[in-house]
């Protein structure tokens, strides 16, 4: 990994299935969440994405990317706008620094989730990779 | 438009509440609260179907669970929050009479020290960070309060968890409904039996019962004679367009522009302003024929329309 490498994309199609689900996975009952209608009553147009299916995301796009051995230091993100049912999500990052050390890299990537209202979420992720080694085919 | 807010506003002036809200700084929001299960398989697998995860870390024996799960582990779930204080609820309930009811999480960080593993058991800390200054936001107008969770297994830290949403008055909407309504006619003692006919489907044309000249729109006296005595007769439904425009700017609720507004010559002689139906806009020609029929907008609203002729419409 290098500074400024950047990240094949991911579309995440935005199903009703995926958003209640998140949020069930990650128990998150808000009716925002899973009732269109008490959403609709509070001025939301649709159910929408809960911040932690979206926080599991973007940390699956980076250990997709990085791999199993990846670890996951840190994990900042802010929502914009949200992720309503038909929708889809397209995951894309840039490595902003990388620090090396002799067990591992460890990269800062940016990550931005665009939908088609706009930016749904951008952040950094921490990540390291440990050094190619006897525990690290793993 | 954060008219919800200051409705309310009476019982506390902005700085007041501001000044309120900001006491809360500093206080704890849960005190050794407790994960409902301990970190567990199945949870993890119903997290990584969901997220779509196949990382091969997530499986097997040496399973860890995702770290971007921490806050999964502290979550209340259907049966509320244990460890919770008042003084966070108070808080809340503070900015819901205040009418910021509406709440939306905003900012997630999380750093992870260690990973979790089926089998630990998770107590946590939560203290409330900041409230911000009231902020106007595209959703409303309302205040953005920070938390701050220390997860712990046992008594090792395993990870903190930065949570910012914000609580907020929604910016209201006009009901999709309401802005989808037509507008009403307007019904008066002269043109009431014209409305009655349509509501039973029917097109009724006035005619003067002094020299049968046939009029519509209704009016009270007759333009030829001036008599005010009329009758009905029924439209047979046939006609033909007389005119048209074709309507692009500006649009108006209910009506989504480009649309044709045309003249219709009813076979009786006597025109009318109506919609043709069945055939896009820019088809539309005069003289085309068309066919009366009755078209139901909604419980309260029935309207007179023209579908363009079948065999008309290439």
């Amino acid at each position: 990994m290098r500074a400024g490498e950047k990240l094949p994309p991911l579309e995440i199609p935005i199903t009703r299935t995926l958003i209640v689900a998140g949020a069930i996975a990650s128990r998150d009952y808000q009716d925002v969440h899973h009732d269109a209608e008490l959403a609709r009553q509070k001025g939301s147009p649709d159910i929408f994405m809960n911040i932690l299916t979206t926080n599991g995301l973007v940390g699956r796009y980076i250990t997709d990317h990085f791999g199993p051995t990846a670890e996951l230091r840190k994990v900042a993100i802010r929502l914009g706008a949200p992720n309503y049912p038909g929708d889809t999500m397209v995951l894309t990052g840039t490595v902003e620094k990388v620090v090396e050390q002799a067990d591992g890299d460890t990269a800062t990537v940016r990550v931005v989730g665009a939908n088609a209202i706009g930016s749904h979420v951008t952040g950094t992720v921490t990540v390291t990779v440990p050094a190619e080694g006897p525990g690290g085919a793993g | 438009m954060s008219d919800a807010g200051d409705g309310k506003g009476a019982t506390l002036s902005e700085d007041e509440l501001g000044a309120r809200l900001k006491a809360y700084e500093g206080r704890r929001a849960t005190v050794s609260g407790r994960g409902r299960d301990p970190v567990n398989t199945p949870m993890i697998r119903h997290w990584c179907e969901a997220m779509g995860d196949t990382n091969p870390a997530y499986a097997g024996p040496d399973a860890i669970a995702p770290p971007t799960m921490l806050q999964a582990w502290t979550m209340g779930g259907l049966s509320g929050h244990e460890g919770r204080t008042g003084d966070y609820d108070e808080l809340l309930t503070l900015l819901d009479e205040a009418g910021c009811t509406s709440v939306v999480a905003t900012d997630c960080e999380q750093e992870y020290v260690r990973p979790l593993r089926p089998g630990d058991e998770i107590t946590f800390d939560t203290v409330i960070e900041s409230v911000s200054e009231r902020k106007t936001t595209k959703l409303g107008t309302g205040y953005f309060v920070t938390t701050r969770t220390d997860v712990r297994a046992g008594r090792a830290l395993v990870g903190t968890h930065r949570f910012r949403i914000l609580k907020y008055a929604p910016v209201r909407r006009r009901k999709p409904e309401q802005a989808a309504r037509r507008p009403r006619p307007v019904v008066n003692r002269d043109n009431a039996g014209f409305w009655e006919g349509v509501e039973r489907h029917r097109l009724l044309i006035q005619r003067c019962t002094d020299c049968a000249t046939l009029r519509f729109p209704w009016l009270p006296g007759c333009n030829k004679c001036g008599s005010p005595d009329w009758d009905t007769v029924e439209a047979s439904g046939e006609g033909t367009v007389y005119s048209y425009v074709v309507m692009h700017h500006p649009p108006f609720p209910a009506f989504s522009p480009p649309y044709a507004v045309a003249l219709i010559e009813l076979a009786e002689g006597v025109r009318m302003i109506s919609d043709v139906v069945g055939v896009p806009c820019d088809k539309v020609r005069i003289g085309m024929p068309v066919r009366l029929e009755f078209q139901v907008y909604d419980d309260e609203l029935v309207l007179p329309v023209f579908r363009a002729r079948e065999e008309e419409t290439v």
